[in-house]
């Protein structure tokens, strides 16, 4: 199981934008991705291409999120995920 | 042949095909007890689930191809949202509990949606877009149309009972070539939308969901009529319609026959739109409306970016006159930031500048900007506040702007109060504009979306006129040494209907502000009389018994309407 822990860094949080960007990238990998805020246990944790459920999350600017996955390639499309939470989409 | 009544809100005459909006998708049933039984049904259902979400995903992105901007992401977010897992799970769990697929579906999205509006601000507002993938799901399940705009291979008249503010995003004006509506009022936005893109429309035609789809119909968009059997006098009417000369280009100086100048300036919402109004001829900007710069927010945008954006406005009007208008929150433009959305009454409630009392720093800040961009370009600029009601709002206001270092600040008259109170509400500031929008709304107590009170918001009622002529009777007896005149002017629709900005002029308005399509034809009609002869007019319409025997009035003594087709 690989994982990864990412701060969210769009200012409006994981809504809106930022949002649709990560569920379609998420959704795109062969992986099943989830996500889920620092101490949730793993089996609750959500599915990272759905976008209802990163809305749902309530993550705003700021707030660490965990990210797993299994299988192989997981840890670099992790790596790849990581680096959209970690870029400001809103100052593009 | 049967012709069905309603009223006129941008001219123009035309025969076309009709195209129905979609009716909205009703809450299903579940099937029957045996159905439900059958060998195979969750399986069977949860396939065609699946199948229906990725049709609806590819037609919203097809469209999310087509739109632009703000448009395209909302587009493109909805469209994930038709295949997203957390949906289709809740649902497949109410299938395996034993519910019939479309009642399924139905409660899934509602549980989402409901998830969401409890989280309020932004997230809330997404709960419209999950029950509107709900009903495009379910009508995809029955194979019947999407609710919205129909998609059509060639141009058609579209009939809706009102269009929301959502559809005039994804309305495509190549596509459509005329609005008729059973229900909204002239100040719908349906007829907002209409005379921004120069399409014939009427609202509130009592009558025309009868009308058959892909019918050939005419519509008179300044008489207020359809006919739906249109035979060789309307043909000729459309054909002559169509062949007129374009209307002369706005020369840039608005003045009557007898060259009393009468300023016509544009209302703009953002940079594109002074583009547009400047390549118009727009003697400047009457209107700017700053809630593009925070409509859609979480959060009040920040100094450097409001600065950018009013500037990309000003850069248009070197050495013209730039009107801003500070932030008109609240009412149907909430803000999570600054409106509470959950007010029983949002017309009547904190909306305007009556929201810097609760969070004050937001007007502070954003007359900064106002200021720091002015003082980067040439325009002339001047801010006035919406929903001001009384003279003591009206020096607050004024106390604001003489910090933030900006001269000669104006107010809305929107209120009745302002209105009839004017002369003490004008001493305080050096000019007003009166919004006739909520003007009629207010005097009239009807609020402007209801179709059922179409006929009382209309900027002809002769309350509305009489009020405009105490404003600007006050707007005279405000007047000092310091400053002898206090220029009344109008940025309302009123301004955009060509025999109604006769009528302004007439009542002693100063300056006329209007969509930038609308210029040409006003700034012709206006050119045909002369100011004593729309004093007349004034007059005529002041004292009608009501806004039909007024227009009728007005209409009928200026000929040069029918000539252009007006």
């Amino acid at each position: 199981m690989a994982e990864r822990t990412a701060t969210i860094a769009s200012r409006v949080g994981l809504h809106a934008r930022p949002a649709a960007i990560f569920a379609e990238a998420a959704g795109e990998l062969d992986l099943e991705v989830t996500i889920a805020l620092p101490g949730e246990p793993a089996d609750e944790a959500m599915d990272a291409s759905s976008i209802l459920s990163l809305m749902g999350l309530g993550a705003e600017h700021g707030t660490t999120v965990v990210l797993r996955a299994e299988g192989p390639g997981a840890d670099a499309a992790l790596d790849q995920l990581v680096g959209i939470l970690e870029t400001d989409h809103d100052a593009e | 042949m049967s012709t069905i009544h309603g009223i006129g809100v941008s001219p123009g005459r035309i025969i076309g095909q009709v195209r129905r909006m979609a009716d909205p998708i009703d809450a299903p049933q579940d099937p029957g007890a045996q159905e439900l039984a059958s060998p195979g049904y969750v399986e069977e259902a949860t396939a065609r689930l699946t199948e229906a979400g990725r049709a609806v995903a590819a037609g919203l992105r097809a469209r999310a191809g087509q739109a632009h901007g703000a448009g395209a992401e909302v587009l493109s977010a909805t469209a994930l949202m038709a295949t997203d897992s957390m949906l289709h799970k809740t649902a497949g769990k109410a299938l395996a509990a034993g519910r019939g697929l479309e009642p399924a579906i139905w409660e899934a999205a509602e549980t989402v949606a409901a998830m969401l509006t409890s989280l309020g601000g932004y997230m809330a507002e997404r709960a419209a877009d999950v029950l509107d993938v709900r009903s495009r799901l379910i009508a995809e399940l029955r194979g019947v149309p999407a609710p919205g705009i129909p998609d059509s291979g060639s141009p058609f008249i579209l009939l809706a009972r009102d269009l929301a503010p959502a559809d005039t995003a994804t309305l495509d004006p190549a596509q459509v070539t005329a609005l008729v509506t059973s229900e909204g009022g002239p100040q719908s936005h349906t007829a907002i939308l209409a005379r921004a893109l120069g399409l014939p429309a009427i609202v509130a035609a009592v009558g025309a969901e009868s009308i058959v789809e892909g019918t050939d119909i005419y519509v008179d968009g300044a008489a207020g009529t359809v006919c739906t059997c249109p035979g060789t006098e309307e043909q000729a009417a459309a054909l002559a319609f169509a062949a007129r000369g374009p209307l002369e280009v706005f020369n840039g100086h608005g003045t009557t026959a007898d060259g009393h100048p009468v300023p016509l300036l544009a209302n703009v919402g953002g940079g594109s739109d002074a583009v547009a109004a400047a390549a118009a001829g727009a003697e400047g900007v009457g209107l700017l409306r700053t809630e593009f710069c925070f409509l859609g927010r979480d959060a009040e945008p920040g100094h450097d970016e409001q600065v950018a954006a009013y500037g990309a406005v000003f850069v248009e009007f070197p050495g013209r006159k730039v009107v801003v208008r500070t932030l008109d929150a609240g009412a149907d433009k909430p803000l999570p930031f600054l409106t509470d959305a959950t007010e029983p009454n949002p017309a009547l409630g904190v909306r305007g500048f009556r929201t810097s009392a609760g969070t004050p720093g937001v007007l502070a800040r954003q007359l900064a900007a106002i200021a720091a961009a002015a003082a980067a370009h040439q325009a002339q600029v001047k801010v006035m506040a919406p929903m001001i009601s009384t003279a003591q709002e009206a020096t607050d206001f004024a106390a604001l702007c003489a910090v933030a270092g900006l001269p000669d600040p104006g107010v809305m008259v929107e209120v009745p109060s302002a209105a009839v109170r004017a002369a003490s509400v004008l001493r305080p500031v050096a000019f007003a504009s009166i919004g006739t929008n909520d003007l009629t709304q207010y005097t009239l107590a009807a609020d402007r979306q209801l179709a059922p009170l179409a006929a009382l918001n209309d900027p002809w009622q002769p309350a509305v006129l009489e009020l405009i002529r105490l404003t600007v009777a006050g707007a005279e007896a405000a007047g000092d040494s310091s400053a002898p005149l206090r220029p009344v002017g109008v940025c309302g629709e009123a301004a955009a209907d060509p025999a109604l900005a006769v009528v302004l002029v007439g009542l002693g308005v100063a300056s006329l502000s209007m969509t930038a399509r609308a210029l040409a034809p006003v700034a012709a009609v206006l050119r045909t009389v002369t100011h004593a002869q729309a004093v007349s007019l004034a007059a005529l319409a002041v004292e009608a018994e009501g806004p039909a025997q007024a227009r009728a009035a007005v209409r009928a003594a200026l000929p040069v309407l029918d000539e252009l087709g007006l």
